[in-house]
């Protein structure tokens, strides 16, 4: 796994400089909070106009990622480049590069849609006749040019979060980065966030960073790297990730011990399991058939068994050995979501 | 649709300092403007302060000393201007802490602005919005029995302009690094009130006596209202004449936005957020 990670990092800043091999490069990222290593040492590349997916549970570090490459914040160690500009080192030039849409709000909503991007114009020096004809561009794009006039709090969430992402794009950057983009919104409106996203990929060639920590949004990107606990833990295209899974999955609820039923099937079976709250999990060529024999085996162990192909989170829980939720966290992410909803 | 053309940066290499500070300090006013009961408080508060506290304190206690048949109401005026100052110019820069809890100035953050840009911006807007409004208190003068001509407005608005710019750049250095305006609140309290209190605003320096009157001495306020009391009322005695007190105040002005540049042009390992 690690040599596969540093290969594909090796591409030098040099070589991106010139001929755009890697427009993000990330090398041996470390960053220490006081007491605790949201970073251990990540590497990976994005390419070129490539939709690339930065898939994470809270607190797995990809955010602190985010703000070191948005030049928030300076790594303790290792090096993060934009077009071949170190954000620790040369932070103007990569803040000239890049358009960031944040998690939390942006835009002001005492302003109107058309005066969040004035000044966010004047940010970046486009000024007069040019900003505004660029203003109304980038509002037909994100379909809100007959809302140009109106203050931004009688804006919708998802019309709002269309005005955020028409202030990161509004002078051009060649490289999109997006934290979390779909907080908060509904089911149709991040729909049409993605599909905006793979439009700017295949028709303006932006390279799109953005992180998750949905599966299903996950899926939707061209390379993704997983992390868990500050490490990568996977980096690949969704395909690939999903094909290092053994065949199909194999989930048993266990009736009593989860524990001693995994160690029982393995010693029979001769099966790798692993063990995930009261469940036992497994990866089978032939699952079918498996849990037939495992079931016949166990009688009276198993209340539910459940086949299923390989997803995102299969590939999550075979690297890390537990599932992407915990059951705290995973309210946890809920309550975060309802945070920013309401904002 | 894509075209190559839209590839290309069409922003120039640089966006200065002046054109992000105009663009922010705008928005500052206009936020400002929009927000209705804010202008209410604005126009409002400077009345009551003056007319509640002047006239309480003008009928508990004898002025009289120094300040000889002056009364108390006459005297608490230039006060009660810097009182309006002082808590316009904080309380300007609490939006500071607000931008920060939404992502506004993050997206300020990450373009490629230098820091003075935003330092400037935001403080300029902050002192606009106070100077205005202790000019406008200027229209109570002649209740205070000041008759002013132009050049004595002139020299007084460039007072309020100097006090306003460095009591918000101050506030700048405190915001900056906040994330809650609770915490503001606390360093109001414990550091500003008393600030304006032991500035001459509401006892003549004359009649502080032991350490009080040395921290008079010291606080930069006092210059401001000193300064003010001499160009309001040019036939009474004043401590110090009147450009010492102008050129103290431009220190201060320039020392405080130092002190926030300083503040803004930190680059740090912590959560920026």
């Amino acid at each position: 796994m690690a040599s596969k990670v540093s290969a594909i990092a090796d591409a030098g800043p040099e070589v991106m400089s010139t001929s755009a091999t890697v427009v993000i490069s990330v090398q041996n990222l470390v960053h220490r909070y006081e007491n605790r290593t949201a970073l251990n040492g990540v590497s990976f590349g994005v390419r070129p106009a490539e939709l690339f997916g930065l898939l994470g549970p809270n607190g797995s570090g990809k955010t602190t990622l985010f703000r070191i490459l948005s030049t928030l914040m300076v790594p303790s160690a290792g090096r993060a480049a934009i077009m071949g500009y170190d954000a620790a080192q040369e932070p103007a030039r990569v803040r000239r590069q890049i358009g960031v849409v944040f998690q939390a709000q942006s835009i002001d909503l005492k302003l109107t849609a058309y005066e969040n991007l004035w000044h966010q114009g004047h940010l970046y020096g486009l000024r007069g006749p040019a900003l505004k004809k660029r203003i109304y561009e980038i509002l037909s794009r994100v379909g809100l040019a007959d809302r140009a006039k109106d203050l931004a709090e009688t804006f919708s969430g998802g019309m709002q979060r269309r005005i955020e992402l028409a202030k990161g794009l509004l002078h051009h950057p060649g490289v999109l980065l997006l934290d979390e983009p779909t907080t908060g919104l509904d089911p149709g409106a991040r729909r049409d966030l993605w599909q905006y996203l793979q439009t700017l990929r295949d028709e303006e060639h932006v390279s799109v960073l953005v992180t998750t920590h949905l599966m299903e949004e996950a899926e939707r990107c061209d390379r993704l790297a997983i992390m868990n606990e500050g490490n990568l833990v996977a980096l690949g295209t969704p395909a690939e990730l999903k094909s290092e899974i053994g065949g199909d999955v194999v989930l048993l609820d266990a009736a009593h011990d989860a524990g001693l039923l995994a160690e029982r099937i393995r010693a029979r079976f001769l099966v790798e399991t692993t063990v995930l709250d009261n469940q036992v999990r497994m990866e089978h060529k032939s699952a079918h058939r498996f849990v037939t024999e495992v079931v016949e085996a166990f009688p009276g162990e198993i209340e539910a068994l459940s086949v299923s192909k390989p997803a995102l989170e299969d590939v999550f829980i075979r690297r890390t050995g537990h599932k992407f939720w915990s059951e705290a966290t995973n309210e946890e992410a809920q309550s975060h979501s309802d945070d920013h909803g309401r904002r | 649709m894509a075209t190559q053309t839209a590839v290309l940066p069409i922003a120039p290499a640089s966006a200065g300092v002046l054109l992000p500070a105009f663009t922010l300090w705008w928005r500052e006013i206009v936020r400002f403007y929009r927000q209705k009961s804010r202008v209410v408080g604005v126009l409002a508060s400077p009345l009551v302060f003056w007319v509640v506290i002047g006239s309480g304190f003008g009928t508990s206690f004898r002025s009289g000393g120094g300040q000889g048949q002056q009364n108390y109401l006459d005297y608490f005026y230039p006060g009660a201007l810097i009182m309006i100052v002082l808590f316009t110019s904080i309380f300007a820069m609490m939006s500071l802490i607000e931008d920060r809890k939404e992502g506004f100035l993050l997206s300020v953050m990450v373009a490629p602005v230098p820091r003075s840009a935003i330092v400037l911006g935001k403080v300029l807007g902050g002192t606009t919005l106070s100077a205005i409004q202790g000019m406008i208190f200027l229209v109570f003068a002649p209740f205070a029995g000041i008759h002013l001509n132009l050049p004595q407005v002139l020299l007084v608005a460039v007072v309020v302009f100097l006090v306003s710019f460095a009591l918000t750049a101050l506030g700048f250095a405190i915001a900056w690094p906040m994330d809650s305006t609770q915490a503001f609140h606390g360093i109001i309290n414990l550091f500003l009130i008393p600030l304006w209190l032991l500035s001459g605003a509401m006892f003549p320096l004359a009649r502080a006596s032991g350490w009080i009157r040395v921290v008079m001495y010291m606080n930069p306020l006092t210059y401001g209202v000193e300064a003010l009391r001499a160009l309001l009322y040019p036939a009474m005695d004043t401590p110090f004449p009147l450009p010492s007190s102008m050129a103290t105040l431009l220190l201060f002005s320039l020392v405080m936005f130092g002190l926030a540049f300083l503040m803004a042009n930190r680059r740090t390992t912590r959560p920026a957020a």
